[in-house]
Protein backbone atom coordinates (compact mmCIF):
# COMPACT_ATOMS: atom_id res chain seq x y z
CA UNK A 1 0.00 0.00 0.00
CA UNK A 2 1.37 3.51 -1.54
CA UNK A 3 1.91 6.08 1.53
CA UNK A 4 1.71 9.63 1.26
CA UNK A 5 2.92 12.40 2.86
CA UNK A 6 0.34 15.71 3.03
CA UNK A 7 -0.13 18.82 4.23
CA UNK A 8 -3.50 19.59 6.11
CA UNK A 9 -4.28 22.65 8.04
CA UNK A 10 -6.53 21.37 10.72
CA UNK A 11 -8.28 23.99 12.64
CA UNK A 12 -5.63 26.59 11.75
CA UNK A 13 -2.81 24.33 12.54
CA UNK A 14 -0.26 23.42 9.60
CA UNK A 15 0.05 19.62 9.84
CA UNK A 16 2.80 17.59 7.99
CA UNK A 17 2.01 13.74 7.96
CA UNK A 18 2.10 10.87 6.41
CA UNK A 19 -0.92 8.48 5.78
CA UNK A 20 -1.50 5.01 3.73
CA UNK A 21 -3.02 5.35 0.76
CA UNK A 22 -6.36 3.83 2.14
CA UNK A 23 -6.68 5.67 4.91
CA UNK A 24 -10.12 8.12 5.12
CA UNK A 25 -10.08 11.52 6.20
CA UNK A 26 -11.71 10.10 9.50
CA UNK A 27 -9.55 7.40 10.43
CA UNK A 28 -6.43 10.51 10.18
CA UNK A 29 -8.45 13.02 12.46
CA UNK A 30 -9.69 10.44 15.27
CA UNK A 31 -6.90 8.58 15.48
CA UNK A 32 -3.63 10.12 14.25
CA UNK A 33 -4.59 13.77 15.36
CA UNK A 34 -7.21 12.57 18.36
CA UNK A 35 -9.66 14.85 17.15
CA UNK A 36 -12.21 12.63 18.33
CA UNK A 37 -15.20 15.03 18.50
CA UNK A 38 -16.02 14.00 15.02
CA UNK A 39 -17.72 10.61 15.14
CA UNK A 40 -17.83 7.35 13.06
CA UNK A 41 -21.24 6.70 12.37
CA UNK A 42 -22.42 4.59 9.31
CA UNK A 43 -18.29 4.64 7.34
CA UNK A 44 -20.79 5.50 3.79
CA UNK A 45 -21.96 8.53 3.68
CA UNK A 46 -25.48 8.29 5.44
CA UNK A 47 -25.54 9.63 8.84
CA UNK A 48 -23.48 12.60 8.98
CA UNK A 49 -21.93 12.10 12.40
CA UNK A 50 -18.42 12.54 10.69
CA UNK A 51 -19.17 15.93 8.99
CA UNK A 52 -15.92 18.46 8.91
CA UNK A 53 -15.76 21.32 6.96
CA UNK A 54 -12.85 20.88 4.00
CA UNK A 55 -11.93 24.16 2.42
CA UNK A 56 -15.22 26.05 3.97
CA UNK A 57 -17.64 23.25 2.87
CA UNK A 58 -19.00 20.08 5.12
CA UNK A 59 -18.27 16.67 3.74
CA UNK A 60 -18.39 12.98 5.65
CA UNK A 61 -15.12 12.61 6.13
CA UNK A 62 -15.41 8.44 5.75
CA UNK A 63 -15.84 9.19 2.16
CA UNK A 64 -12.89 11.30 1.75
CA UNK A 65 -9.06 9.40 1.73
CA UNK A 66 -7.05 11.21 3.81
CA UNK A 67 -4.57 12.11 0.71
CA UNK A 68 -7.13 13.96 -0.82
CA UNK A 69 -7.31 16.32 1.53
CA UNK A 70 -3.66 17.50 0.86
CA UNK A 71 -3.67 21.20 0.83
CA UNK A 72 -6.60 21.73 1.93
CA UNK A 73 -8.08 23.58 5.16
CA UNK A 74 -10.30 21.19 7.17
CA UNK A 75 -12.41 22.41 10.44
CA UNK A 76 -14.17 19.94 13.02
CA UNK A 77 -16.12 20.57 15.63
CA UNK A 78 -13.03 21.01 18.11
CA UNK A 79 -12.46 24.43 15.89
CA UNK A 80 -15.15 26.24 15.93
CA UNK A 81 -14.86 27.66 19.46
CA UNK A 82 -12.83 30.51 19.30
CA UNK A 83 -11.02 32.90 22.19
CA UNK A 84 -12.37 30.69 25.11
CA UNK A 85 -16.26 31.38 23.38
CA UNK A 86 -18.28 28.99 21.98
CA UNK A 87 -19.84 28.91 18.44
CA UNK A 88 -23.05 30.72 18.96
CA UNK A 89 -23.92 27.21 17.71
CA UNK A 90 -22.84 25.46 20.04
CA UNK A 91 -24.14 27.85 22.75
CA UNK A 92 -28.02 27.52 20.99
CA UNK A 93 -27.31 23.56 21.20
CA UNK A 94 -26.90 23.89 24.62
CA UNK A 95 -29.25 26.76 25.46
CA UNK A 96 -32.37 25.32 23.59
CA UNK A 97 -31.71 21.45 24.65
CA UNK A 98 -30.80 19.97 21.61
CA UNK A 99 -29.02 17.66 22.44
CA UNK A 100 -29.50 14.07 23.75
CA UNK A 101 -27.25 11.19 23.31
CA UNK A 102 -24.89 13.72 21.67
CA UNK A 103 -24.00 11.16 18.93
CA UNK A 104 -24.93 13.33 16.15
CA UNK A 105 -23.83 16.62 17.55
CA UNK A 106 -20.78 17.32 16.12
CA UNK A 107 -21.91 16.64 12.45
CA UNK A 108 -24.84 18.66 13.69
CA UNK A 109 -22.60 21.56 14.75
CA UNK A 110 -20.92 21.80 11.54
CA UNK A 111 -23.41 21.59 8.79
CA UNK A 112 -25.63 24.04 10.96
CA UNK A 113 -22.66 26.46 10.84
CA UNK A 114 -21.75 25.79 6.61
CA UNK A 115 -25.55 26.79 6.41
CA UNK A 116 -25.10 29.83 8.56
CA UNK A 117 -22.12 30.79 6.34
CA UNK A 118 -23.95 30.62 3.22
CA UNK A 119 -27.05 31.23 3.78
CA UNK A 120 -27.53 33.79 7.39
CA UNK A 121 -31.18 33.75 7.77
CA UNK A 122 -32.60 30.26 6.64
CA UNK A 123 -35.75 28.91 6.22
CA UNK A 124 -37.18 25.99 8.67
CA UNK A 125 -37.27 24.64 5.11
CA UNK A 126 -33.79 25.69 4.29
CA UNK A 127 -32.36 24.50 7.99
CA UNK A 128 -34.59 20.74 7.18
CA UNK A 129 -32.87 20.38 3.77
CA UNK A 130 -29.08 21.35 4.82
CA UNK A 131 -29.50 18.49 7.75
CA UNK A 132 -30.89 15.84 5.42
CA UNK A 133 -27.45 14.09 5.78
CA UNK A 134 -27.14 14.19 9.30
CA UNK A 135 -29.26 11.44 11.35
CA UNK A 136 -30.44 12.14 15.02
CA UNK A 137 -31.87 9.26 16.73
CA UNK A 138 -33.19 10.89 19.96
CA UNK A 139 -34.40 14.33 19.15
CA UNK A 140 -36.80 14.46 16.34
CA UNK A 141 -35.12 17.57 15.05
CA UNK A 142 -37.35 20.29 16.52
CA UNK A 143 -35.02 21.46 19.39
CA UNK A 144 -32.27 20.73 16.73
CA UNK A 145 -33.94 23.46 14.30
CA UNK A 146 -34.86 25.67 16.62
CA UNK A 147 -31.33 26.18 18.05
CA UNK A 148 -30.38 26.98 14.68
CA UNK A 149 -33.20 29.28 14.46
CA UNK A 150 -32.17 31.07 17.03
CA UNK A 151 -28.43 30.76 16.43
CA UNK A 152 -29.64 32.67 13.20
CA UNK A 153 -30.87 35.75 14.79
CA UNK A 154 -28.08 36.70 16.84
CA UNK A 155 -25.04 35.49 14.36
CA UNK A 156 -24.24 38.44 13.22
CA UNK A 157 -22.42 40.07 16.19
CA UNK A 158 -19.14 37.50 15.81
CA UNK A 159 -17.95 37.69 12.52
CA UNK A 160 -13.81 37.51 13.93
CA UNK A 161 -13.98 33.82 13.65
CA UNK A 162 -12.58 32.63 10.92
CA UNK A 163 -15.05 29.51 10.85
CA UNK A 164 -17.79 31.78 10.22
CA UNK A 165 -16.07 33.15 7.01
CA UNK A 166 -16.65 31.07 3.40
CA UNK A 167 -14.03 29.20 2.61
CA UNK A 168 -12.21 29.28 6.01
CA UNK B 1 -3.14 3.04 14.82
CA UNK B 2 -5.70 2.99 17.25
CA UNK B 3 -7.59 0.55 15.03
CA UNK B 4 -7.52 -0.85 11.98
CA UNK B 5 -8.77 1.10 8.65
CA UNK B 6 -12.58 0.15 7.20
CA UNK B 7 -10.92 0.06 3.53
CA UNK B 8 -8.35 -2.80 2.63
CA UNK B 9 -5.26 -1.73 1.42
CA UNK B 10 -4.88 -0.08 -2.04
CA UNK B 11 -1.96 2.36 -3.58
CA UNK B 12 -3.11 5.81 -5.01
CA UNK B 13 -1.96 7.97 -7.49
CA UNK B 14 -3.08 11.43 -8.54
CA UNK B 15 -2.90 11.48 -12.50
CA UNK B 16 -1.96 14.25 -14.50
CA UNK B 17 -2.69 13.55 -17.92
CA UNK B 18 -5.36 11.91 -19.79
CA UNK B 19 -3.03 9.81 -21.15
CA UNK B 20 -1.41 8.50 -18.32
CA UNK B 21 -5.18 6.91 -16.91
CA UNK B 22 -5.44 5.40 -20.20
CA UNK B 23 -2.37 3.51 -19.63
CA UNK B 24 -2.98 2.44 -16.18
CA UNK B 25 -6.73 1.44 -17.21
CA UNK B 26 -4.77 -0.77 -19.95
CA UNK B 27 -2.27 -1.92 -17.63
CA UNK B 28 -4.15 -3.39 -15.20
CA UNK B 29 -8.23 -3.81 -16.63
CA UNK B 30 -9.27 -5.33 -13.05
CA UNK B 31 -7.19 -3.93 -10.25
CA UNK B 32 -7.34 0.14 -11.56
CA UNK B 33 -10.69 1.92 -10.51
CA UNK B 34 -10.45 6.11 -10.91
CA UNK B 35 -11.72 8.04 -8.21
CA UNK B 36 -13.15 11.85 -8.40
CA UNK B 37 -16.33 12.10 -5.57
CA UNK B 38 -15.86 8.78 -4.06
CA UNK B 39 -19.19 8.74 -2.84
CA UNK B 40 -20.32 5.23 -4.89
CA UNK B 41 -16.82 3.58 -4.95
CA UNK B 42 -15.41 4.14 -1.26
CA UNK B 43 -18.65 2.42 -0.10
CA UNK B 44 -18.16 -0.12 -2.77
CA UNK B 45 -14.47 -1.29 -1.53
CA UNK B 46 -15.38 -0.79 2.34
CA UNK B 47 -18.32 -3.72 1.40
CA UNK B 48 -16.35 -5.62 -0.78
CA UNK B 49 -17.79 -5.78 -4.00
CA UNK B 50 -14.22 -4.44 -5.48
CA UNK B 51 -11.06 -5.03 -4.51
CA UNK B 52 -8.70 -2.24 -6.19
CA UNK B 53 -5.05 -2.64 -6.27
CA UNK B 54 -4.87 0.76 -7.64
CA UNK B 55 -6.74 4.42 -7.35
CA UNK B 56 -6.38 6.42 -9.52
CA UNK B 57 -7.64 9.91 -8.44
CA UNK B 58 -8.89 12.39 -12.07
CA UNK B 59 -10.80 14.58 -10.42
CA UNK B 60 -7.74 17.21 -10.61
CA UNK B 61 -6.76 16.57 -14.74
CA UNK B 62 -7.62 19.45 -16.64
CA UNK B 63 -10.75 20.73 -17.42
CA UNK B 64 -12.43 17.93 -15.10
CA UNK B 65 -13.82 20.16 -12.13
CA UNK B 66 -14.93 23.16 -14.87
CA UNK B 67 -17.95 24.36 -16.01
CA UNK B 68 -17.92 26.70 -19.46
CA UNK B 69 -21.07 27.82 -21.25
CA UNK B 70 -21.59 29.46 -24.85
CA UNK B 71 -24.34 30.81 -26.82
CA UNK B 72 -23.30 29.14 -29.41
CA UNK B 73 -21.91 25.78 -28.76
CA UNK B 74 -24.30 25.08 -25.57
CA UNK B 75 -22.76 23.78 -21.91
CA UNK B 76 -19.70 21.49 -21.17
CA UNK B 77 -19.30 19.93 -17.45
CA UNK B 78 -16.16 18.39 -16.59
CA UNK B 79 -17.09 14.61 -15.59
CA UNK B 80 -15.65 15.95 -11.91
CA UNK B 81 -17.78 19.15 -11.45
CA UNK B 82 -19.13 18.09 -8.40
CA UNK B 83 -23.53 18.08 -7.64
CA UNK B 84 -23.36 21.46 -5.69
CA UNK B 85 -21.04 23.31 -7.82
CA UNK B 86 -23.47 22.47 -10.85
CA UNK B 87 -26.46 23.46 -9.35
CA UNK B 88 -24.77 26.73 -7.86
CA UNK B 89 -23.28 27.50 -11.68
CA UNK B 90 -24.76 30.57 -13.18
CA UNK B 91 -24.99 29.18 -16.49
CA UNK B 92 -26.96 26.13 -15.43
CA UNK B 93 -29.50 27.69 -13.73
CA UNK B 94 -29.96 30.29 -16.23
CA UNK B 95 -30.22 28.20 -19.18
CA UNK B 96 -30.49 24.53 -17.79
CA UNK B 97 -32.78 24.64 -14.79
CA UNK B 98 -33.93 21.20 -15.02
CA UNK B 99 -30.27 20.30 -14.51
CA UNK B 100 -29.76 22.03 -11.87
CA UNK B 101 -33.02 20.41 -10.06
CA UNK B 102 -32.05 17.51 -10.65
CA UNK B 103 -28.74 17.76 -8.84
CA UNK B 104 -29.95 18.69 -5.76
CA UNK B 105 -32.06 16.15 -5.85
CA UNK B 106 -29.18 13.59 -5.16
CA UNK B 107 -28.58 12.59 -1.39
CA UNK B 108 -27.47 15.07 1.07
CA UNK B 109 -25.71 18.69 0.86
CA UNK B 110 -22.44 17.08 2.32
CA UNK B 111 -22.72 14.24 -0.23
CA UNK B 112 -23.50 16.53 -3.33
CA UNK B 113 -20.29 18.42 -2.37
CA UNK B 114 -18.50 15.49 -3.36
CA UNK B 115 -20.74 13.45 -5.58
CA UNK B 116 -20.15 14.46 -9.34
CA UNK B 117 -22.18 14.54 -12.74
CA UNK B 118 -19.68 11.67 -14.16
CA UNK B 119 -19.77 9.33 -11.02
CA UNK B 120 -23.78 9.34 -11.06
CA UNK B 121 -23.48 8.98 -15.19
CA UNK B 122 -20.74 6.65 -15.17
CA UNK B 123 -22.03 4.18 -12.53
CA UNK B 124 -25.06 3.92 -14.67
CA UNK B 125 -27.55 3.34 -11.75
CA UNK B 126 -31.15 3.41 -12.75
CA UNK B 127 -31.71 5.78 -10.31
CA UNK B 128 -29.54 8.12 -11.11
CA UNK B 129 -31.27 11.48 -10.63
CA UNK B 130 -28.96 13.36 -12.97
CA UNK B 131 -29.72 10.79 -15.84
CA UNK B 132 -33.35 12.09 -17.15
CA UNK B 133 -31.78 15.74 -17.69
CA UNK B 134 -29.07 14.81 -19.25
CA UNK B 135 -30.81 12.46 -22.17
CA UNK B 136 -33.76 15.44 -22.10
CA UNK B 137 -31.19 18.06 -23.47
CA UNK B 138 -29.93 15.04 -25.60
CA UNK B 139 -26.44 15.92 -24.36
CA UNK B 140 -23.46 13.89 -25.41
CA UNK B 141 -20.72 12.17 -23.28
CA UNK B 142 -17.26 12.77 -23.79
CA UNK B 143 -15.07 9.79 -23.36
CA UNK B 144 -11.24 9.34 -23.30
CA UNK B 145 -9.49 6.72 -24.84
CA UNK B 146 -6.17 4.77 -26.40
CA UNK B 147 -7.61 6.18 -29.71
CA UNK B 148 -8.09 10.03 -28.15
CA UNK B 149 -11.34 11.69 -27.60
CA UNK B 150 -14.82 10.48 -28.82
CA UNK B 151 -18.45 11.92 -27.70
CA UNK B 152 -21.36 9.40 -27.26
CA UNK B 153 -24.86 10.63 -26.98
CA UNK B 154 -26.23 10.25 -23.69
CA UNK B 155 -29.16 7.58 -25.68
CA UNK B 156 -26.85 5.32 -26.40
CA UNK B 157 -24.46 5.26 -23.17
CA UNK B 158 -26.62 3.38 -20.54
CA UNK B 159 -26.58 -0.42 -21.42
CA UNK B 160 -27.97 -1.83 -18.01
CA UNK B 161 -27.64 -1.76 -14.33
CA UNK B 162 -24.16 -0.82 -14.09
CA UNK B 163 -22.95 -1.05 -17.55
CA UNK B 164 -21.94 1.48 -20.17
CA UNK B 165 -20.81 2.35 -23.75
CA UNK B 166 -17.32 2.85 -22.00
CA UNK B 167 -14.85 0.75 -23.43
CA UNK B 168 -12.11 -1.04 -21.57
CA UNK B 169 -9.45 1.70 -21.65
CA UNK B 170 -12.01 4.44 -21.77
CA UNK B 171 -13.09 7.28 -19.36
CA UNK B 172 -15.16 9.68 -19.00
CA UNK B 173 -13.54 13.50 -19.50
CA UNK B 174 -17.07 15.89 -19.63
CA UNK B 175 -20.57 16.18 -20.89
CA UNK B 176 -21.78 18.10 -23.28
CA UNK B 177 -25.09 20.03 -23.89
CA UNK B 178 -26.03 21.79 -26.92
CA UNK B 179 -28.00 25.40 -26.20
CA UNK B 180 -31.20 24.28 -24.63
CA UNK B 181 -34.38 24.51 -27.07
CA UNK B 182 -35.39 27.79 -26.57
CA UNK B 183 -38.29 29.08 -24.08
CA UNK B 184 -37.93 25.70 -22.69
CA UNK B 185 -38.83 24.93 -19.01
CA UNK B 186 -38.49 21.81 -16.92
CA UNK B 187 -39.38 20.11 -13.77
CA UNK B 188 -38.33 16.76 -12.08
CA UNK B 189 -40.44 15.41 -9.91
CA UNK B 190 -38.48 12.53 -7.59
CA UNK B 191 -40.54 9.92 -5.10
CA UNK B 192 -38.50 8.68 -2.23
CA UNK B 193 -39.50 7.09 0.63
CA UNK B 194 -39.04 10.43 2.12
CA UNK B 195 -38.39 13.83 1.59
CA UNK B 196 -35.54 14.46 0.73
CA UNK B 197 -31.92 12.03 0.74
CA UNK B 198 -33.30 9.16 -0.17
CA UNK B 199 -32.96 7.17 -3.79
CA UNK B 200 -35.49 7.52 -6.10
CA UNK B 201 -38.25 4.87 -6.02
CA UNK B 202 -39.07 6.80 -9.52
CA UNK B 203 -38.16 9.71 -11.02
CA UNK B 204 -39.59 11.54 -14.25
CA UNK B 205 -37.86 14.68 -15.96
CA UNK B 206 -40.19 16.56 -18.28
CA UNK B 207 -38.77 19.38 -20.72
CA UNK B 208 -41.30 21.43 -22.22
CA UNK B 209 -40.84 23.95 -24.63
CA UNK B 210 -42.83 26.14 -27.81
CA UNK B 211 -42.67 24.95 -31.51
CA UNK B 212 -44.35 26.40 -33.95
CA UNK B 213 -43.81 23.98 -36.83
CA UNK B 214 -46.26 21.08 -35.28
CA UNK B 215 -49.82 21.48 -34.54
CA UNK B 216 -49.78 21.35 -31.52
CA UNK B 217 -47.62 24.14 -30.64
CA UNK B 218 -45.54 22.80 -27.97
CA UNK B 219 -42.68 20.12 -27.73
CA UNK B 220 -42.68 17.88 -24.92
CA UNK B 221 -39.47 15.88 -23.39
CA UNK B 222 -40.22 12.72 -20.91
CA UNK B 223 -37.48 10.88 -19.10
CA UNK B 224 -37.27 8.24 -16.25
CA UNK B 225 -35.22 7.25 -13.59
CA UNK B 226 -35.39 3.98 -11.59
CA UNK B 227 -37.90 2.62 -13.04
CA UNK B 228 -36.28 0.41 -15.58
CA UNK B 229 -32.64 -1.28 -16.52
CA UNK B 230 -31.75 1.98 -18.10
CA UNK B 231 -33.16 5.68 -17.64
CA UNK B 232 -34.75 6.12 -20.89
CA UNK B 233 -36.59 9.02 -22.78
CA UNK B 234 -40.75 8.01 -23.18
CA UNK B 235 -41.09 8.78 -27.04
CA UNK B 236 -44.59 7.36 -27.30
CA UNK B 237 -45.76 9.93 -24.83
CA UNK B 238 -43.25 12.52 -26.47
CA UNK B 239 -44.96 11.60 -30.18
CA UNK B 240 -48.60 11.60 -28.37
CA UNK B 241 -48.25 15.14 -27.19
CA UNK B 242 -46.44 16.73 -30.00
CA UNK B 243 -50.10 16.15 -32.25
CA UNK B 244 -52.58 16.58 -29.32
CA UNK B 245 -53.45 19.77 -27.90
CA UNK B 246 -51.65 20.54 -24.36
CA UNK B 247 -54.50 19.70 -21.48
CA UNK B 248 -55.41 17.45 -18.87
CA UNK B 249 -56.54 15.21 -22.00
CA UNK B 250 -53.15 14.25 -23.34
CA UNK B 251 -51.64 14.44 -20.59
CA UNK B 252 -53.34 11.63 -18.81
CA UNK B 253 -52.82 9.59 -22.11
CA UNK B 254 -49.26 10.45 -22.34
CA UNK B 255 -48.78 9.85 -18.48
CA UNK B 256 -50.27 6.05 -19.61
CA UNK B 257 -47.88 5.72 -22.21
CA UNK B 258 -45.12 6.46 -20.04
CA UNK B 259 -45.93 4.21 -17.30
CA UNK B 260 -46.09 1.66 -19.91
CA UNK B 261 -42.53 2.10 -21.59
CA UNK B 262 -41.58 1.50 -17.67
CA UNK B 263 -40.36 -1.89 -16.57
CA UNK B 264 -39.90 -1.72 -13.35
CA UNK B 265 -38.00 -4.09 -10.54
CA UNK B 266 -39.88 -5.20 -7.56
CA UNK B 267 -37.33 -4.13 -4.60
CA UNK B 268 -36.99 -3.51 -0.81
CA UNK B 269 -38.29 0.23 -1.92
CA UNK B 270 -40.92 -0.48 -3.47
CA UNK B 271 -43.28 -2.95 -5.92
CA UNK B 272 -43.32 -3.21 -9.48
CA UNK B 273 -47.08 -2.02 -9.66
CA UNK B 274 -46.27 0.69 -7.11
CA UNK B 275 -43.90 1.98 -9.50
CA UNK B 276 -45.72 2.15 -12.52
CA UNK B 277 -48.56 3.60 -10.88
CA UNK B 278 -46.10 6.57 -9.29
CA UNK B 279 -44.73 7.01 -13.08
CA UNK B 280 -48.14 7.72 -14.62
CA UNK B 281 -48.75 10.21 -10.86
CA UNK B 282 -45.85 11.97 -11.64
CA UNK B 283 -45.79 12.47 -15.68
CA UNK B 284 -49.13 14.27 -15.27
CA UNK B 285 -48.33 16.38 -11.93
CA UNK B 286 -44.31 17.19 -13.99
CA UNK B 287 -46.35 17.75 -17.29
CA UNK B 288 -49.25 20.22 -15.91
CA UNK B 289 -46.61 22.09 -14.17
CA UNK B 290 -44.10 22.73 -16.88
CA UNK B 291 -47.07 23.35 -19.16
CA UNK B 292 -48.37 25.90 -16.73
CA UNK B 293 -45.43 27.86 -16.78
CA UNK B 294 -45.05 27.80 -20.11
CA UNK B 295 -48.60 29.34 -20.80
CA UNK B 296 -47.34 31.97 -17.85
CA UNK B 297 -44.62 32.74 -20.10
Amino acid sequence: MSEHAITVRVNGEQEHLTVPASMTLLELLRQDLVLTGTKNGCSAGECGACTVLMDGEPVNACMVLAVEADGTEVVTVEGLAHDDQLDVIQQEFMDEGAVQCGFCTPGMLISARALLNRTPHPTEEQIREALVGNLCRCTGYTRIVQAIQKASSTDLVASSNPVRSKGA
Amino acid sequence: MLARSVLPGFDYIRATTPDEVVRLLQADREGVRLLMGGTDLLVRVRDGFIHPRLVVDVKHLPGMGEVAYNEQTGLTVGAAVTMNRLAGDPAVEAHYPLLAESANSVASYQLRNRATLGGNLGNASPAADTAPAVLLFEAAIVLYGPNGEREVPAAAFFLGPGRTAMQPGEFMTAIRFPPPPGGAVGRYLKLGRNRAGDLAIAGVAVLGFPDRAIPSGYRFRIGLASVAPVPLRVQEAEALLSSSLPGEQAFSAAAAKAAAAASPIDDVRASDAYRRAMVRNLTRRALRDVWARLVDG
